[in-house]
């Protein structure tokens, strides 16, 4: 029997389609805005026009006579309800967010804060009405960008702070001057990160019910995180936990983006609980791009230290983050930052770093999480400083990549940074992607179609990647984002499974990886197993989708759980069969003895159990729904790894740029289902190339968004984007049982600087090496004419 | 203002008041209940929103309800009913060339009309599929699909 045919007998490992997926394509998925309810009312939000500007007087009446209108409120209306609150981090005490409220309250700090909430019978009504409400309002300098908010003396972007700087935070490992002072190559450039957002293509929408009767809100959130969302309605709407139900039906795309506490959602809430009568919001196209999170926003001054032999000994890194008006809610806006230098050189062996990281306040949308937060910097950075190494060393960069990988296979290990990493594959990584990618060919290809005027680049990038992160993250910061998952695992009277996780799914197929789990842990065909997320009521306390957590940590919950309930399925069985336990197997649903003879099925101990008890020879009947909570305890996460390259070209003549092949290999551990993990990857890889090359928030000087709709915000298209080639190589933690590392985010970890490395390998005949991203045909063509030098041969 | 127009949704003929301002999107979402149709982007960019008018896909949200007077819609309610995509849909799920799923009526109904054309490359398909954003899947899988389809088709006798 081979190694395959041993696989197929188990479902874990088998690329089981998803359930939902059916539904999907039938178009019978379940979003919030589907879902209608009798005496249903819609929300339309006046937002500010401006991106700092004190509101001096509000007049609502001519809008509140338009047909339709129930209510138009006001922060003052909704303070009645809905108290303030403000993002905290207890490790960063200089990081101070000002207090926020679900409408702007005097001061709107950022072009698209919601003012004004108009409440009517339909959306389009709605909209009618909040053109009749006039605002008087006295424009307040703006700071939209960086430099202006770090400048000495700069007014402040929100009136109730001192000054925009909102983290300045230093780290130092090892010794790195010494080892600036002793390298044989010092490389240094400058990078630049545009500002993104998620473009989730169902928009956030939220429709809250509020029964005055019962004191009970109930709210469909198209969010990823339900738990914490119910924990924070219930705090701000200052009701009992136990009154607060949230619904998280089919999501449209989250990645981050639908993770934090938003000022409008917040309003929903409020005003359903102020009218007593349900409402829903779902914003446009053009209002996400001004009140949706933003994410990325960076300058980082790089510098790489490098001996003689391409050993890399140090980096010195200065980061400068753009947070917007406010650090986003519950869990800040530091983390883009944070992790841009203590990711920094994750996959190699270097003693000495260097890292200083600062982010301001701006007149903008705060910036929150977006799928791999600060990783993507960290690796663009790395890498395209180890290329510039390799370039004056006239080293190969698959080669000087090889010689610095870090020695985890065995042992752990811990980055410069400070990353924990251990059972690591990089070199096989490394090696199984010059196969699979044949890199010596396309070299050659290279620079055959160099001498023809053709300009081709490689590029790699190996990364690190952080997964089913604990509650080592936001624990000691007083963040209430719990790191635990739990599974309920119950046998039903008619001997089939319910599964209810506290873990979501927004189309990852998580739901899918955690019956395969079930059904092979506890013996039991598949279909027999149903499961259950996304609601409060129905499911255990737990994380959500965050961080790369849901198959690694509710998977090993599911695991655990099935494992107990196995055994009291056995226990019972044994009793009923006067065998021993260890002597009965569970297997297809059917209990067999040693000779492998069926005794008895699943669904023969469910109807003993729950019907007659009686029958059981147990002074107690073991419980057939079992609870099982898991979070990583003792460490902070479990790291991940693997390598990406990218093949492009470029027009010199046009400053376009064409990806022609993507190859990933990817370490996740234990591969529960392949047909979810390449497509998390593929999908990861896509929104990584987006930001290398397309997305960009474009804001004026005057802190105005000048391309905040889908027609000028550029999102990677099917005709652009290359066939994504991925190879796996399998490495089990032993932090679990189940032995799976998270994978949502290594796409996009990797992409941008596969992107990176790639095209400026393309440029270097001109001399050209790229700065920002993304890399526009402008910029394209500003740095070959910068580089001024007439393509060369190398 | 309101304005009555006849027309045939997922072949069965209909009539009905629509306000002149209504988007088609809309109309099927909202009047019709018909919510497989997704509104993305309301600006003709994302395709979320794409269903067959008269054969062609085409964006509901770019149109006004009015204008399909005398027209002949089909939704992806349609479609599926209809068992004419049957081959498509069940080769997106067996490559899970979906996730989060709210791309896809849209995806499928410009894959419908490219599909009834010549044997598309997997290069047109992917320049057929340029109006159709996926924020989650990277699109590979997608054209796997449809290219198995169209090879599927044409072993077909």
């Amino acid at each position: 029997m081979t190694a395959a045919d041993t696989k197929s007998d188990t479902m874990t490992g088998a690329p089981i389609p998803r359930r939902e997926a059916a539904r999907l394509v039938a178009g019978k998925g379940h979003y919030t805005d589907d879902i209608d309810v009798a005496g249903l009312l819609h929300v339309a939000f006046l937002r500010s026009p401006y991106p700092h500007a004190r509101i001096d007087r509000i007049d609502v009446a001519a809008a509140q006579d338009m047909p339709g209108v129930v209510a138009v409120l006001t922060a003052a209306d909704l303070a009645r309800v809905c108290a303030p609150w403000q993002t905290k981090l207890a490790l960063l005490p200089s990081h101070v967010s000002p207090l926020q409220s679900p409408l702007a309250d005097g001061e709107a700090c950022w072009q698209g804060e919601a003012v004004v909430a108009v409440v009517a019978a339909t959306r389009a009504l709605a909209e009618d009405a909040a053109e009749r409400v006039t605002i008087e309002w006295s424009e307040l300098p703006a700071i939209p960008d960086m430099t202006s908010a770090a400048a000495p003396g700069a007014p402040p972007v929100n009136s109730a702070m001192a000054n925009n700087l909102g983290l300045d935070h230093a780290i130092t490992t090892g010794d790195p001057d010494a080892a600036f002072r002793d390298a044989a190559v010092v490389v240094e450039h400058d990078f630049s990160f545009d500002r993104q957002t998620g473009v989730t293509l169902e928009p956030r929408v939220i429709l809250a019910e509020f029964d005055p009767r019962l004191g009970q809100l109930t709210v469909h959130h198209s969010h990823q995180v339900p738990h914490q969302m119910r924990d924070v309605f219930a705090a701000q709407l200052k009701l009992p936990l136990a009154k607060v139900r949230v619904v998280t039906p089919d999501v449209g795309g989250a990645f981050g983006l639908k993770i934090a506490a938003y000022p409008d959602e917040m309003a929903v809430a409020a005003i359903a609980v102020l009218l007593g009568r349900p409402v829903k919001f779902c914003a446009d196209r053009l209002e996400s791009f001004i009140s949706d999170n933003h994410a990325r926003e960076a300058t980082v001054k790089g510098r790489m230290a490098v001996d003689a032999e391409g050993k890399l000994l140090a980096m010195d890194l200065s980061v400068v983050s753009g947070f917007g008006a406010y650090s986003a809610y519950p869990r800040g806006s530091v983390g883009e930052a944070l992790q841009a230098v203590m990711m920094a050189a994750a996959p190699y062996r270097m003693k000495s770093l260097r890292g200083r990281v600062r982010g301001y306040f701006q007149n903008k949308p705060p910036s929150g999480v977006l799928r791999a937060v600060g990783q993507p910097i960290a690796t663009t950075v790395t890498e395209q400083l180890l290329d510039l190494a390799a370039q004056k060393l006239n080293l190969d960069p698959a080669e000087i990549r090889r010689r610095n990988y870090i020695d985890a296979a065995a042992v752990a290990a811990r980055s410069a940074g400070g990353v924990v990493l251990s059972e690591l594959s990089l070199e096989r990584c490394h090696d199984r992607l010059l196969k699979l990618m044949d890199y010596d060919a396309l070299r050659r290809d290279q620079q055959s179609l160099r001498k023809a005027g053709v300009y081709r680049g490689v590029g790699l990038a190996a990364f690190i990647e952080q997964t089913a992160v604990g509650p080592q993250l936001y624990g000691p910061q007083n963040v209430r984002a719990s790191a635990q998952e739990t599974c309920r695992l119950t046998l039903e009277p008619d001997g089939s499974l319910t599964c209810a996780s506290s873990i979501t799914d927004q189309g990852q197929g998580t739901r899918t990886a955690l019956t395969q789990i079930v059904a092979d842990e506890l013996g039991v065909d598949i279909d027999t197993v149903q499961i259950t997320t996304g609601d409060t009521q129905s499911t255990p306390f737990g994380g959500g989708a965050w961080a790369s957590r849901g198959a690694a940590l509710g998977g090993e919950a599911a695991l655990r759980a099935a494992r107990r309930l196995k055994q009291s399925v056995l226990t019972i069985a044994a009793s009923l069969l006067q065998a021993e336990t260890s002597a009965l197997r569970l297997s297809g649903g059917v209990i067999s003895n040693t000779a492998g003879l069926p005794q008895m099925t699943i669904a023969d101990i469910a109807a003993t159990a729950s019907f007659k008890a009686h029958l059981v020879p147990l002074g107690e009947l073991p419980p057939l729904e079992i609870t099982e909570s898991f979070a990583p305890r003792e460490l902070p996460y479990v790291a991940a790894n693997g390598i990406q390259a990218a093949y492009v070209e470029v027009d010199p003549e046009l400053g376009t740029i064409r990806v022609l092949g993507f190859w990933v290999v990817d370490d996740c551990g234990r591969v529960i289902n392949p047909l979810l993990v390449d497509e998390q990857i593929r999908g990861g890889v896509v929104q990584g190339i987006g930001a290398a090359l397309y997305e960009q928030c474009i804001y004026s000087t005057d802190g105005q968004l000048e391309n905040g709709s889908l027609a000028d915000y550029l999102v990677p298209m099917a005709g652009e984007m290359p066939d994504i080639f991925i190879a796996h190589m399998e490495t089990p933690t032993s932090a679990t049982t189940l032995g799976a590392r998270g994978v949502g985010e290594a796409g996009t970890v990797g992409a941008a600087a596969a992107l990176w490395t790639a095209v400026n390998d393309a440029l270097a005949p001109f001399g050209a090496v790229m700065t920002v991203q993304p890399f526009t045909p402008e910029r394209v063509l500003d740095r070959i004419a910068l580089a001024g030098t007439p393509p060369h041969d190398l | 203002m309101t304005e009555t127009i006849v027309f045939t949704l997922n072949g069965k003929p209909m009539m009905a008041d629509v306000d002149c301002r209504l988007h088609l999107a809309d109309f099927l979402r909202h009047t019709l209940k018909l919510t497989g149709t997704h509104v993305g982007c309301e600006h003709g960019v994302c395709g979320a929103c794409n269903i067959l008018v008269d054969g062609r896909s085409m964006r509901s949200c770019l149109m006004l309800a009015v204008q399909v007077d005398g027209a002949v819609i089909e939704t992806i309610e349609g479609l599926t009913e209809s068992g004419k995509i049957a081959d498509l849909q069940s080769e997106f799920v067996a490559r899970n060339a979906l996730q989060c799923g709210y791309c896809t009526p849209g995806v499928l109904a410009t894959a419908t009309e490219l599909l009834e054309q010549t044997a598309p490359t997997r290069e047109e398909i992917r320049d057929a599929l340029s109006g159709n954003y996926c924020r989650c899947t990277g699109y590979h899988a997608i054209v796997d699909a449809i290219e198995a389809v169209v090879k599927k088709r044409q072993a077909a006798p």
